[in-house]
């Protein structure tokens, strides 16, 4: 193992400590975080529909996606149900989770492990639903990290839209590896 | 996959030899520069969020010791085994050992230049071991048995119909179809057998924290998620200088990197992996390779703030123009220039000079790093270790190749604001001259005065 001789050579190569600088504040838009959250999931290539009640989570889950068999909604159910679809991941169409938190400034829905009830699943699964509390808006990725603690659990993760690539000439397609669509819901 | 190539000027005369194809490549990365300037002016404080993270990182460098121990003792504490590999070498042979012992034979990877830097593929598939590369880029270089040309856009080099042939020969997809959209999604279904098949996943590291112990991987298409969720065993290699001390600081560098990368707001997944998964294990390998001495030049020490974004490469006159392959190293333009010297004098001593000293890198560059100054440095440096006469020469050959020819080069009318993108920063005084450091050029007009004359003539009519 060669970690004592790295070390040492960064203890004889570094320079003298420099200070950190002080904590950083943020310059915040004056948009309002709805607005701007939604702005920002859409040119992430999600959808954002407002929703009056968590009531109305199933409709437009069924509204949106009037043609997938094989939803697997944990926002309704227990994240111990649907034992069957998650043997089979790879085969589920459309899956419900709750978020955590949203950032108006880019869109990214933060997913503590146990909102994502198998690391997996957020990613495997062809579309990707998110049920967001209005409430959970912050304005910027400052404002998140000072919210939640994003390493408190043993994995964690900021979703922005669905996946994608431009990796073919630089022509964005959405739907690489992993969701091909995000539908976030604001309740 | 290794280079053929072992000088910048040889590979980038071959180059600029198509001129079709060096155009659409300069304007393919322009475009992205251009997306990254739009993004970076919709932040109000994005000059201030520069400054914080070079200071971030200035500060970490300083106890670069500290926080790595510290990373260390919170990731064992989460479970995370924890390796140390000198060089690439050892970094290989860990790897290897931790595959082995699992009785490992398939594996996927997600994008990670130090991988790359280290050669890991080859000396895996030499024991037997199936590397998939499953960044649709990666993979797309990988089954043309070509290394990345770029470090966030690994295929950027490849027109469409390349790779609706490769994909034709590879998985078999429709002969003549070139739509990105189908290619893509041919990608997605092969792809997705190998990450359901994976023995192990080996990822890079974006962020590592020293005060969790946790480990931050961004990517837009989520292949580094799909490889190390669905493996029993995820080995993550990082370089030494990837350690920021708090999770906060993260704030700050997430808000940089995709802006500065390709103009996005924020990556699809930031990935926040901090302990192992019921049943399963998670290895990081911190790794120096030269990292160290670097840090102790004084002069070069600030190349380690680098986040790995690309900007400097998509504004580089000389790469846009010359292409990532002709800098013969897995990091290539401005500051893989600065990088690749460290490890070898010899071998990468025309990088240096393959440069305008424009500017232009320095201005864009997310930490703030100087890197103009620094290859600036390096060329000193170089010329006297006497690695110099030789390299000056090329670079020169080269320059005069990508950047003088006159057919290239008229300076009036349009082709004089297109010298601007050429020269993003360089003073245009009628003469070349790719060694001064000049002073910045008056913004030019996006029309001429005849062509806004003629359109608003054709406005009013
Ligand atoms: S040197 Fe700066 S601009 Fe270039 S890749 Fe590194 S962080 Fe980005």
């Amino acid at each position: 193992m060669s970690r004592q001789s790295i070390l040492e050579a960064i203890r004889k190569n570094k320079p003298e400590t420099i200070a950190a600088p002080a904590p950083y504040s943020s310059v915040k838009s004056d948009t309002d975080t709805i607005t701007a959250f939604r702005t920002s999931v859409e040119r992430a290539g999600g959808t954002v529909q407002q929703l009056s009640s968590r009531n109305e989570i199933a409709a437009a889950v069924q509204q949106h996606y009037p043609q997938a068999s094989i939803v697997a909604d944990f926002v309704h159910h227990p994240s111990n149900s649907h034992q069957n679809l998650l043997h089979d991941a790879a085969s589920i169409e459309v899956t419900v989770l709750e978020g955590q938190l949203g950032v108006a400034e880019n869109g990214a829905i933060f997913l503590h492990e146990s909102d994502c009830v198998n690391r997996a699943l957020p990613f495997i699964t062809h579309n990707l639903v998110l049920v967001l509390d209005k409430s959970k808006l912050v304005h910027d990725m400052h404002d998140a990290y000072a919210t939640i603690d994003t390493m408190k659990e043993g994995f964690g993760v900021f979703i922005a839209g669905p996946s994608k690539t431009a990796d073919i000439e630089q022509s964005l397609v959405i739907g690489a590896h992993g969701a091909k669509s995000l539908l976030v819901l604001l309740a | 996959m290794s280079f053929t190539h072992t000088s910048h000027p040889k590979a980038a005369a071959e180059f600029v030899q198509n001129t079709n194809r060096m155009n659409w490549h300069d304007e393919a990365l322009w475009f992205i520069r251009t997306k990254r300037d739009r993004i970076a002016q919709t932040v109000p404080d994005w000059e201030l969020l520069r400054q914080q993270a070079s200071e971030i990182k200035a500060h970490t460098l300083s106890k670069l010791d500290t926080y790595l121990q510290q990373f260390e003792e919170n990731a064992i504490a989460n479970g995370v085994t924890v390796h140390w590999a000198a060089d690439a070498a050892e970094h290989n042979a860990i790897v290897l050992k931790l595959l082995q012992k699992v009785g490992a034979t398939k594996i996927v990877k997600s994008k990670s230049m130090l991988t790359e830097e280290c050669h890991l593929n080859p000396f895996l598939e030499k024991q037997g071991i199936e590397v998939v590369d499953t960044d649709l880029g990666e993979r797309i270089v990988q089954l043309r048995n070509e290394p990345p040309s770029h470090i966030v856009l690994p295929a950027i080099h490849i027109k469409k119909e390349e790779v609706g042939q490769l994909f034709h020969e590879h998985l078999g997809t429709k002969k003549g179809s070139a739509d990105p959209q189908y290619l893509t999604n041919a990608a997605r279904e092969h792809l997705r057998q190998k990450f359901l098949a994976a023995d192990a996943a080996i990822t890079g590291v974006n962020f590592a924290v020293a005060e969790t112990g946790g480990f931050v991987v961004c990517t837009n298409e989520g292949n580094a998620d799909l490889g190390a969720h669905l493996a029993k065993l995820h080995i993550a290699c990082m370089g030494i200088e990837k350690v920021i001390p708090q999770t906060k600081d993260l704030g700050v560098f997430l808000r940089l990197l995709a802006r500065s990368a390709t103009g996005q707001a924020i990556t699809t997944y930031s990935s926040h992996f901090v302990k192992p998964a019921p049943g399963a294990e998670m290895h990081i390998v911190i790794v120096d390779n030269g990292r160290s001495t670097q840090l102790g030049r004084e002069d070069f020490r600030n190349s380690l703030k680098c986040i790995r974004c690309g900007a400097c490469m998509n504004t580089c006159p000389v790469y846009r123009r010359s292409g990532g392959h002709s800098y013969h190293n897995a990091v290539a333009g401005p500051i893989g220039a600065i990088l690749a010297p460290n490890i070898d004098m010899k071998e990468y001593a025309d990088l240096p000079f393959a440069s305008t000293l424009c500017g232009s890198c320095t201005d864009v560059c997310p930490v703030k790093i100087d890197i103009h100054n620094q290859l600036y440095k390096w060329r000193q440096v170089l010329t006297r270790e006497g690695h110099a006469p030789a390299a000056k020469k090329a670079g020169m050959k080269m320059m005069a190749s990508v950047l003088a020819s006159p057919k290239k080069f008229s300076f009036s009318g349009k082709m004089a604001r297109r010298m601007l993108r050429w020269f993003p920063k360089l003073a245009v005084n009628g003469t070349l001259n790719p060694w001064g450091r000049q002073r910045e050029l008056p913004k030019v007009p996006d029309q001429s005065f005849r062509e806004w004359y003629k359109q608003h003539k054709k406005e009013t009519k």
